[in-house]
C-alpha cells in the first residue's frame, strides 16, 4: 500500500504506525530504523513489518540486544545528520538505555550550545492490560518528562499514530514516542487528512460538568467513562493531552475555567507523575475557577502488579467513575 | 601496578620541523594545564577540572595521526586534545571559566569542549558516555562513502576504568559486527581515579579486551610520541581502508590527582617522585637538546611562547562576559517549545488577569 493512499481509510493503530513509519522513510532518506528484531521479523508487535524488505538492511537495522548501544549509536547518527528511529521492544527495556537518553540524547544540543541537534525518535510500546507483568507493562513517561531536552508524546488513536510518528521523526528535538500497546489492534479508525500540531492537546468530547484529561492508553477509558457519566446526566469534557512534555497547559486551563473541575488519569504511578504536574499548573493558573481540588486516578505506587491484579491496578472504568463521583461531590 | 610497556617503536628522532611542532604542542599543553590548575585554585574555574599533565606525549601523538577530516570523541580529560586539534587556547580557557566566548558557549565547561569546525564532537563527563555515540558517528560514515585510504574515520578516547563499563562492550561488539571505521583508544594512566587497573579489570592487559569481538588490540608506550602516532596511524589506516575497528592502548602516567582537587593520597611519596622523574615533557625536551634537534635557546623560546599564549588565553577568558540568565532556556531544545515553563524570578507566580475581575 502506498502511504499517500491511507488518508481516509480505516486502520488499526498498529497498521497506522507502520504506514506512518513507511511515509517518514519515503519522505526523508535520512530516516533510519534500528532495534531488536525490527528488520526481518518486523518487530515483536510487527510495527516495522515489511520496512526492511522495502528499504533495505542499511535503513532498517536489526541490532544486537544492547539498548544503550542502540540509543547511543543513534546519537552518533543523529549528530552526523541522520534521523534515527529506535524501537525499544517493551517499556521496561528502556532502562538499560536510560544513561544515554538522559545524559546524551537530552543534553547534547544544550551542552554544545546548539552546535549539534539530536533528532532521534525513541518508540516505546508502553502500558499494561495485556496480561504481562513488570518490564512488559510499564508506563515510564514521568522519568523522561522530568528531563529537559526531551519531548514525550503518546498517541491514542490510529489517525494520531499515523501523523504523530511522522511529526516526531521530522522534529529536530529528541522525542520519546509512547505507543499504547494494548490499543495496537483494539479498533480501526479513519486516518485524518491533516495532522494536529504535535504538542497540542485536543478536546475529544465537549462537556460542561468537569474536565477529564488523559493521554495514550487511558483515552479510551476516559471516553467510556464520559459515556457512562452522560447516561447519569453528567457531561464530562474529555481532553486527549497527546503530549506529556511539553504539556499543552492552555487547553486544559481553558477547559477548567469553563467546567471548574478536573480529574487527570494515567497508567503511570501516582506520585510525581504527569497528573501531579498538571494539577500544579492548573492551580497556579486557574485557582479562582476551581470548584474542587484536582483529583488523580492513576496506577498505584507499587511495582507493576502480577497479571491477575492488573485490572484493579490500572485506572479502569470503575476507578475513573469513582473519581468523577468524588470530584462532583465537592 | 606498573604496566609493562610493549612499545613497538624505536622512535628515532627525526630532525626537522615535525619534532619542533610536537614539542611546541607538548609545551603548550603543559603550560595550559598548569595554568588551569592555578586558575582552579583561584576559583576562576568551578566544579571539577581534569588535567592532561603527564599525558602530553600521548595527546600529541594521537592528534598527529588524526586527519582534519576525521572525527574525535574524547573524555572529560580533554583540554590537551582540543589544543592539539588546533583550537585556540583563549576559547578553551574561556570554556573552563564558563564564559560566553568558550568553545561551547560556557555551557559545557571543562569536561565538555565541543567544536564542530575541527570535528571535535565532544568531551564527555560521564565515563563511557561517548562510546556509543562515537560508534554511531562511525556508522554514519559508512553511509557516506566507500572505504579507502582517504576515507574518514572516528577516534574515540576512553580511560582505563571505562573498559569496565557495559557501553564499552556493547559498542565494540557493534563496531566489529558492522565493520565500522573507528579506533578506540584506551588512555591507560594506571588509575581509575584512585583504583589501580589490576584491581578493576579482570583482564588488566586492556588492549586484549577487544579479543571477544575479534578486534585487533595493541599497546604502546604513551610517553613516546612517535610510537603513539605510528600505532594510531596504523589503526586508522585499517579503519579507513578495511573498515575494521581498532583498539589501541597507550600507557602513560597521570602526574597529579584525578582532578585538581584530588590530593592523590593513594600514591606514596616515592611513587610520586618516580613519576616526576619520568615526566614526558621534560624527557622529550632533554632528549631533543641532547640529540641536537633543538638547541636550548629554541626550546626556551618555545616554552616562553607557550606561556605567552596561555597568558593571553587567561586574559581573554577573564575579560569575556558571563552568560546572561535570559539565555538559560536558549539551547534546551532545538525547536521552539510551546508551554515550557520559562519563569524567571521577576515573573508573577499568578498571571495578573486571573486576579482581576
Amino acid at each position: 500500500m502506498s502511504a499517500s493512499s491511507v488518508i481516509g481509510t480505516s486502520l488499526t493503530m498498529a497498521k497506522a504506525l507502520n504506514e506512518g513509519l513507511r511515509k517518514a522513510m519515503e519522505d526523508d532518506p535520512k530516516v533510519v530504523m534500528m532495534g531488536e528484531d525490527v528488520g526481518k521479523l518486523g518487530g515483536v508487535f510487527r510495527i516495522t513489518d515489511g520496512l526492511q524488505k522495502d528499504f533495505g538492511e542499511d535503513r532498517v537495522i536489526d541490532t544486537p540486544l544492547a539498548e544503550s548501544g542502540i540509543v547511543g549509536t543513534a546519537v552518533g547518527l543523529a549528530i552526523r545528520g541522520y534521523r534515527p528511529v529506535c524501537e525499544i521492544q517493551f517499556d521496561g527495556f528502556v532502562f538499560p538505555a536510560f544513561d544515554q537518553i538522559v545524559s546524551q540524547v537530552a543534553k547534547l544540543h544544550n551542552r554544545s550550545a546548539g552546535q549539534v541537534k539530536v533528532p532521534i525518535t525513541i518508540r516505546i510500546p508502553y502500558g499494561g492490560g495485556i496480561g504481562a507483568v513488570e518490564h512488559h507493562s510499564e508506563s515510564p513517561e514521568a522519568y523522561f518528562a522530568h528531563t529537559a531536552g526531551l519531548k514525550v508524546v503518546a498517541c491514542a488513536d490510529p489517525s494520531d499514530a499515523y501523523w504523530m510518528v511522522q511529526q516526531a521523526i521530522a522534529d529536530d528535538d529528541p522525542v520519546i514516542f509512547l505507543e499504547p500497546k494494548r490499543r495496537y489492534h483494539a479498533a480501526k479508525a479513519e486516518i485524518a487528512a491533516a495532522p494536529t500540531p504535535l504538542h497540542q492537546a485536543r478536546v475529544i468530547r465537549p462537556g460542561t460538568a468537569a474536565t477529564l484529561a488523559t493521554y495514550g492508553a487511558t483515552v479510551s477509558v476516559a471516553l467510556e467513562a464520559a459515556e457512562a457519566a452522560a447516561a447519569d446526566g453528567t457531561q464530562l469534557e474529555v481532553i486527549d493531552l497527546r503530549s506529556v512534555s511539553p504539556i499543552d497547559t492552555e487547553t486544559v486551563v481553558d477547559s477548567v475555567r469553563r467546567t471548574g473541575r478536573l480529574l487527570v488519569t494515567h497508567e503511570a504511578p501516582l506520585s510525581f507523575g504527569p497528573a501531579a504536574e498538571i494539577a500544579a499548573r492548573v492551580q497556579e493558573q486557574a485557582f479562582y475557577s476551581l470548584e474542587a481540588p484536582v483529583l488523580r486516578v492513576t496506577g498505584y505506587d507499587t511495582p507493576y502488579p502480577p497479571s491477575r491484579l492488573e485490572n484493579e491496578w490500572l485506572p479502569n472504568l470503575d476507578r475513573v467513575l469513582d473519581g468523577i463521583d468524588r470530584l462532583m461531590s465537592y | 601496578m606498573t604496566v609493562e610497556r610493549e612499545s613497538t617503536s624505536t622512535s628515532v628522532v627525526d630532525p626537522g620541523p615535525t619534532w619542533g611542532e610536537y614539542y611546541r604542542q607538548m609545551s603548550l599543553i603543559r603550560a595550559f594545564e598548569l595554568r588551569a590548575a592555578e586558575m582552579y585554585q583561584r576559583a576562576k574555574i568551578g566544579g571539577y577540572c581534569h588535567l592532561n599533565l603527564g599525558e602530553e606525549a600521548t595527546v600529541v601523538g594521537l592528534m598527529a595521526a588524526l586527519e582534519p577530516r576525521d572525527y574525535l570523541f574524547t573524555t572529560y580529560r580533554e583540554h590537551g586534545y582540543a589544543l592539539a586539534r588546533g583550537l585556540e587556547p583563549g576559547p578553551v580557557m574561556a570554556e573552563l571559566f564558563g564564559k560566553t566566548t568558550g568553545v561551547s558557549g560556557g555551557r559545557g565547561g571543562s569536561m565538555h569542549l565541543f567544536d564542530r569546525k575541527v570535528r571535535l564532537l565532544g568531551g564527555y563527563g560521564i565515563v563511557g558516555g561517548q562510546i556509543p555515540p562515537a560508534t554511531g558517528a562511525a556508522l554514519a560514515l559508512t553511509y557516506r562513502g566507500e572505504p579507502g585510504p582517504n576515507a574518514e574515520a572516528v577516534m574515540c578516547l576512553l580511560g582505563d576504568g571505562t573498559t569496565n563499563i557495559g557501553a564499552f562492550h556493547e559498542s565494540l561488539n557493534l563496531a566489529a559486527l558492522w565493520h565500522l571505521p573507528i579506533v578506540y583508544v584506551i588512555v591507560n594512566n594506571g588509575l581509575g581515579m584512585g583504583t589501580p587497573v589490576d584491581r578493576s579489570a579482570a583482564e588488566p592487559d586492556l588492549y586484549k579486551r577487544g579479543c571477544s569481538y575479534r578486534i585487533t588490540g595493541e599497546r604502546v608506550d604513551g610517553d613516546d610520541v612517535i610510537a603513539v602516532r605510528d600505532a594510531a596511524n596504523a589503526a586508522l589506516t585499517r579503519a579507513r581502508a578495511e573498515r575494521e575497528p581498532g583498539l589501541l592502548e597507550t600507557v602513560s602516567n597521570r602526574l597529579r590527582g584525578h582532578s585538581v582537587v584530588d590530593p592523590a593520597k593513594y600514591r606514596s611519596k616515592q611513587e610520586a617522585e618516580r613519576l616526576r622523574a619520568l615526566d614526558p615533557v621534560h624527557a622529550v625536551r632533554a632528549r631533543l637538546i641532547a640529540e641536537q634537534v633543538l638547541d636550548e635557546d629554541t626550546a626556551r623560546r618555545i616554552d616562553e611562547e607557550a606561556e605567552a599564549r596561555v597568558d593571553a588565553a587567561v586574559a581573554f577568558a577573564d575579560a569575556s562576559p558571563d552568560p546572561d540568565p535570559a539565555t538559560l532556556f536558549q539551547h534546551a531544545y532545538a525547536t521552539a517549545v510551546p508551554n515550557a515553563p520559562h519563569r524567571l524570578p521577576a515573573d508573577p507566580v499568578v498571571p495578573v488577569p486571573e486576579l482581576l475581575p
